[in-house]
């Protein structure tokens, strides 16, 4: 690897981290993102140069608190007042265990509840992933003029509002990691949608969904909740490799070819469900819940020597804390491998509010093509297909219509 | 410390009629639990009795009054508190027990310090 991308990967893993030490100082997102960024162009510029320091993070911290301290006083001037005592800047480096708690405090002020859900996603690619408001943007699609703003009206509710910079309190906790990890996933399931073919950079969510959860895991190794996802991310990204064919067309889980799984991730994930699982307190979580269902898939030799019993049980699980019409349909997709096409089926015509759902529709079908009742199965293609899916999706159903029998 | 205007909307009522004494009650005991925070706050007559004036032609133009509220909507401002508190944190947990939240929905707003 050339040395320059070393640098930059270094200094990217600990941008965040110097921002969130940055904001607690300061008191404001703005200030520190100013501060964090030239920082990191001073080490892009002379790192590779000089060679990296021996306490990167450090030195990255104090030239940021510097240059706090010079955009301070430069702004006192500006309105004409006397600069003020600035010990807080105190150049000596944070003990880790206070990086620690700034980065988590800077995770929860992202995914706050009062900023709406894409200022949020928005939010955890810039200041906690490191991306540039143009990658955001690209990996979003969305017009990097309208990220930039996007980002600049969150930043300016969490200063205007007073969304605090903080850990929430244990009772609150459950909720508002909730709504971390939702942020996590979304940021995963928009490069995992995405797929072969499609913008790299929006591919490249699922990696950054992937260390956000890792990140995640670091912070809050005791927390079901965070390394449920951390998990469901691993299993369902492991299975990257086989998901599309040369021509970049959906493979099913069934078809798959299960060598190219990554091994690695699998076991990492496996693991993690299990010491998860251990944790899960009182209460089943829903991230740990379906990375277990994912996991049931991962560790199958073959499609049907996949453990359904446990898939359905699991599900029943889910169910209970989770309940939904989707959860229900992905239920009897499993019930359908168990005890037949017929039984699936059944269950699939009671969930009376998807109508409007393709999957619905597309499972219906398969499972009407499997019992051999070609009309209905073809009906339910074209209901599928008329309301639209991904174009390699909607590839899939057209082959699938054409192999029916006249 | 910030401050936040907490704007009541709820269903369109008239405080001051007997059948609402049991929800006035409540208020009180609102205004109670939370006098900490309250720097101040009124309970407001129906839309019914709203006027909006607007200005037309730029300022001192024709003065322009209508009967009724700025905006016509199934839940009408009916009230509002200013809240002083730490942060938003704290300011949801306020008016998360402002009776009319669960008779309508609280909008909070920072007020800005000159």
């Amino acid at each position: 690897m050339h040395a320059g991308d070393a640098v930059a990967r270094l200094v990217r893993e600990e941008r965040s981290r110097v921002l969130a030490t940055l904001i607690r100082v300061t008191g404001s997102v703005d200030l520190a993102e100013d501060a964090a960024q030239d920082a990191v162009v001073r080490a892009l510029e002379t790192w590779p140069r000089d060679g990296v320091p021996d306490n990167p993070r450090a030195w990255l911290t104090v030239a940021a608190k510097r240059r706090a301290i010079d955009l301070i006083r430069r702004e006192n001037k500006r309105a004409g007042k006397e600069a003020e005592a600035v010990s807080m800047f105190e150049p000596t480096p944070d003990p880790p265990e206070v990086v620690r708690d700034d980065l988590l405090r800077l995770v929860f002020t992202c995914c706050h509840p009062a900023l709406a859900v894409d200022a949020q996603v928005a939010l955890a690619l810039r200041t906690l992933a490191g991306l540039s408001t143009a990658e955001v943007a690209r990996g979003l699609l969305v017009p990097e003029a309208t990220m930039a703003k996007r980002l600049t009206r969150a930043k300016q509710k969490i200063a205007r509002a007073a969304i605090p910079y903080r850990v929430p309190a244990v009772e609150e906790l459950p909720g508002r990691l909730d709504g971390v990890a939702a942020t996590v996933y979304l940021i995963f399931n928009e490069g995992y949608a995405a797929g072969a073919g499609a913008d790299l950079m929006r591919v490249a969510l699922t990696a950054e969904a992937i260390r956000l959860g890792r990140l995640l895991a670091e912070l809050m190794p005791d927390e079901p909740t965070v390394l449920g996802l951390l998990a469901l991310v691993l299993l369902q990204d492991a299975r990257r490799a086989a998901r599309t064919d040369s021509d970049g067309r959906p493979v099913l889980l069934a078809d798959q070819d299960r060598t190219r799984w990554d091994l690695t991730a699998i076991e990492e994930g496996v693991e993690l469900v299990g010491v998860a699982l251990r944790r899960t307190p009182d209460k089943p979580d829903p991230y740990v819940v379906q990375a277990a269902i994912a996991a049931c898939h991962a560790l199958a030799p073959s499609y049907p020597e996949t453990n359904w019993d446990a898939v359905v049980s699991w599900y029943d699980v889910l169910l209970t804390i989770r309940d939904g019409p989707v959860v229900r349909l992905n239920r009897a997709a499993a019930v359908s491998e168990r005890d037949g096409a017929e039984a699936g089926l059944a269950l699939v015509d009671a969930i009376d509010t998807l109508d409007g759902y393709p999957y619905w529709h597309a499972t219906r079908a398969e499972l009407l093509h499997r019992l051999g009742r070609t009309a209905a199965a073809r009906d339910a293609y074209e209901r599928a297909l008329a309301l639209g899916m991904s174009e390699p999706q909607l590839d899939h159903l057209r082959r699938r219509l054409a192999a029916l029998p006249d | 410390m910030p401050t936040y205007l907490a704007l009541i909307y709820s269903r369109d009522v008239d405080w001051t009629l007997p059948e609402y004494a049991e929800i006035t009650k409540e208020y009180n005991a609102f205004g109670a639990a939370a006098a900490a925070v309250i720097k101040g706050g009124q309970a407001l007559y129906p839309t019914a009795t709203a006027t909006t004036v607007r200005v037309q032609g730029g300022k001192g133009g024709d003065v322009l009054t209508t009967d009724g509220p700025y905006a016509e909507t199934k839940e009408a401002l009916t009230g509002y508190y200013i809240l002083q508190c730490a942060d938003l944190d704290e300011a949801v947990k306020v008016a998360s027990t402002i009776p009319g939240a669960w008779d309508g929905a609280i909008e909070l707003r920072p007020v800005i310090e000159f």
